[in-house]
């Protein structure tokens, strides 16, 4: 009895969690576009439905609602599910709408949707191989195989994410490096973009003008006959064509360079808007918390470090450790169960919310980036591929976060994998990740202030 | 009646619908072979003859100004993008055909375009809703013009039709719609040629302040007061 009321449960959540999906894909990401597919939004629903899921049944089992038996039945339905959804339904999907695109294969659709399955699922398969990842009692056709893979791949990409993000989240929040803009500066460039697009017209008269007066003349020519009309109409057309073709070339030129003027614009301008945030109170108290995420940002690097160096790996959570020291250090004594329950439930939950909602942003600035009207069917459901792995793997890893009791569900449904072997990556990934994102923001910070030179 | 040296012409519609193609078909006579997305402003320019064969025959040379970029940009963007849209002459907004939203999106772009001339002879107070009186008393042609036209199947093409005439009596202007990649669409002597040539005219000979429709309200009131005098 209780199972069915667990069922029902359930599939109460689900049908919400799909709904939100919907939504978000209506309002947000196809804002501009047209939905002619409709399998695309559901595939998409599809995948947010099942990876909230999952972390619901994360929350349940730290609350202890639900029976054990009915928790552990959905983790199993679930995890199958999502991983048919992110192996055979999506790259399948994407594999077809690829190939609408193309115009020579629209005859054999299908044929060449499979054909795409199939490589995607060679590649998928090979990925395993230089990871040890694997215990050698598993056989060949297994869901750790498939849920191995998924994770590497999810691992990755959340350590990436994570490790630009926390190098970016400093360098957007604090003031300290906005640059100096002054209204007059954007006006001088503006000016100027102007300037060049009024040469560009010019030169773009010029051309149409001489190209009309060589084809009234090249009609006049027409009535001359004899070897001497035949000489002049060569001689004088092949001039006129050597200047049309220099022009041209000064024009490209001078279009590149408004282009030019228009980035450099719009980031000034960009960067006026952020100064008059700064000065804002919301501004100044992202301002503040900047300095403490650089400090943060600079200890995950550390920590990172240390660990791949001394080749550990943390064994007890941040909550358990929290409370022994709590405990041993400063000798507050407190009812560690109760305690220790609840404070796992909000931080599983913060987790858990903040990284749905950053990843939903980033998704939605990338669609936005990215997509075009042609491509936006195929650019959706990859991003829906992205985040059911990255969900996928945020279970993987979060199983780290909870206290011991907890742990127990996760690595029973997903099986004796490698779980040590999972953080090692994620922490190399994401010192190699937040590194570069240092390189690469140091030198497009030094570029910038020389190219305003320069201009 | 004013001639113009310089007649500006906007191109205004939303990413992807094909602006690029268009200007490029109505400037060179040929088929854009290779469309890649406008950064920033594309200016082009179309050589018009005005009143050919008559003594007051003039050469115009009308420039597209092909502004490309989304509704939704960042506002640095619009900030940015706003720089072109002064002392315009005339606008011509674009939409797709196969695409609903393209269509609706040209209340806004042209809202857009129009609050931010700065010229003093426009002035189009607007809190961003769409509103046709105003576009009823706008002195700036406007012309609409659709679209991917090949791609609609035949049975769907009525509708479409429909819609684009709800539309463009909407905006107050003339509509075509084409193919950019088949300058067949534009020849000499089609309907669309003709409204084509009648707007480069009205673009680059203003008439001043002079309105073309009677409001409807007014046309209502005309037929109490007739209605009047019939009985009596």
């Amino acid at each position: 009895m209780s199972f069915l009321v667990d069922s029902i449960i359930m599939f109460t959540s689900q049908v919400l969690f799909f709904g939100f999906g919907w939504l978000f894909f209506m309002r947000q990401l196809f804002k501009d576009y047209e939905v002619r597919q409709y399998i695309v939004q559901v595939v998409f629903s599809i995948t947010f439905a099942f990876s909230c899921t999952m972390f619901e049944l994360i929350i349940f089992e730290i609350l202890g609602a639900l029976s054990s038996n009915s928790r552990y039945f959905h983790w199993k339905l679930n995890l199958y599910v999502i991983l048919l959804v992110l192996i055979f339904v999506v790259p399948f999907y994407i594999g077809y709408f690829v190939v609408s695109n193309i115009r020579l294969l629209q005859r054999q659709k299908l044929l060449f949707a499979c054909m795409v399955w199939f490589t995607f699922m060679y590649f998928f398969w090979k990925l395993g191989d230089p990871f040890p990842i694997l215990s050698p009692k598993h056989g060949i056709l297994s869901i750790e195989q498939l849920i191995s893979r998924v994770g590497v791949i999810g691992v990755t990409l959340m350590a990436l994410l994570s490790g630009f993000g926390a190098v970016n989240c400093p360098y957007t929040y604090m003031s300290y490096f906005l640059r100096n803009v002054t209204d007059s500066d954007i006006l001088a460039l503006e000016r100027r973009l102007l300037q060049t697009m009024d040469m560009i017209v010019s030169k773009k008269k010029r051309i149409a003008m001489t190209r009309r007066q060589m084809y009234q003349r090249g009609e006049d020519q027409n009535k001359q006959t004899g070897l001497w009309g035949m000489i002049k109409s060569v001689t004088s057309t092949q001039t006129g064509s050597e200047n049309l073709s220099l022009i041209q070339q000064e024009v490209d030129a001078l279009e590149e360079l408004s282009r030019q003027l228009f980035l450099e614009t719009v980031e000034l301008q960009a960067t006026k808007e952020r100064i008059e945030y700064s000065k804002t109170f919301q501004g100044k108290y992202f301002n503040f918390l900047g300095y403490f995420f650089s400090i943060y940002c600079v200890w995950k690097i550390f920590m990172a470090t240390i660990n791949i160096v001394f080749d550990r790996v943390g064994k007890t959570d941040p909550v358990t450790r929290g409370i022994e020291i709590t405990v041993n250090y400063l000798g507050i004594q407190f009812d560690v169960k109760f305690w220790s329950q609840h404070i796992s439930f909000i931080l599983v939950g913060i987790i858990i919310v903040t990284s749905i909602r950053g990843l939903l942003i980033t998704l939605t600035k990338f669609f936005y980036a990215i997509s075009s009207n042609k491509s936006s069917n195929v650019i959706v459901l990859v991003l829906a591929q992205i985040m059911g792995m990255y969900f996928v793997s945020s279970v993987l890893l979060m199983r780290m976060s909870m206290p011991l009791e907890y742990r127990s569900i996760v690595t029973e449904v997903l099986g004796e994998l490698q779980f040590n072997f999972y953080h090692r990556w994620f922490d190399v990934i994401f010192l190699v990740s937040a590194l570069s994102s240092i390189l690469f923001l140091y030198l497009a910070h030094k570029q910038a202030p020389e190219k305003q030179m320069a201009l | 009646m004013a001639s113009l040296d310089r007649v500006k012409v906007l191109v205004l519609g939303d990413s992807g619908v094909g602006k690029s193609s268009l200007v490029h078909l109505l400037c060179q006579n040929q088929v854009l072979g290779n469309p890649s997305w406008t950064v920033g402003c594309s200016v082009d320019v179309r050589v018009q003859d005005y009143k050919e064969g008559t003594p007051e025959e003039k050469t115009y040379y009308i420039e597209l100004w092909d502004v490309g970029g989304s509704l939704g940009s960042a506002s640095s963007i619009k900030s940015t993008r706003a720089v072109f849209y002064n002392s315009v002459n005339g606008i011509m907004l674009v939409h797709d055909l196969t695409n609903k939203k393209s269509s609706q999106n040209l209340y806004r772009w042209s809202l857009e375009a129009l609050s931010k001339d700065s010229s003093p002879t426009r002035v189009i107070v607007s809190n961003g809703d769409y509103d046709r009186e105003q576009f009823a008393e706008n002195s700036v042609p406007l012309l609409l013009i659709g679209t991917k036209f090949d791609q609609i199947a035949e049975t769907k093409r009525t509708e479409v039709l429909t819609r684009t005439a709800f539309l463009s009596e909407d905006f107050n202007a003339e509509e075509i719609n084409l193919d950019c990649t088949n300058p067949r669409y534009l020849a000499a002597g089609t309907s669309n040629a003709v409204k084509l040539s009648r707007f480069f005219d009205k673009v680059s000979n203003p008439q001043p302040g002079y309105r073309y429709r009677i409001l409807w309200h007014d046309l209502r009131i005309l037929d109490h007061v007739m209605s009047f005098f019939v009985f009596l």
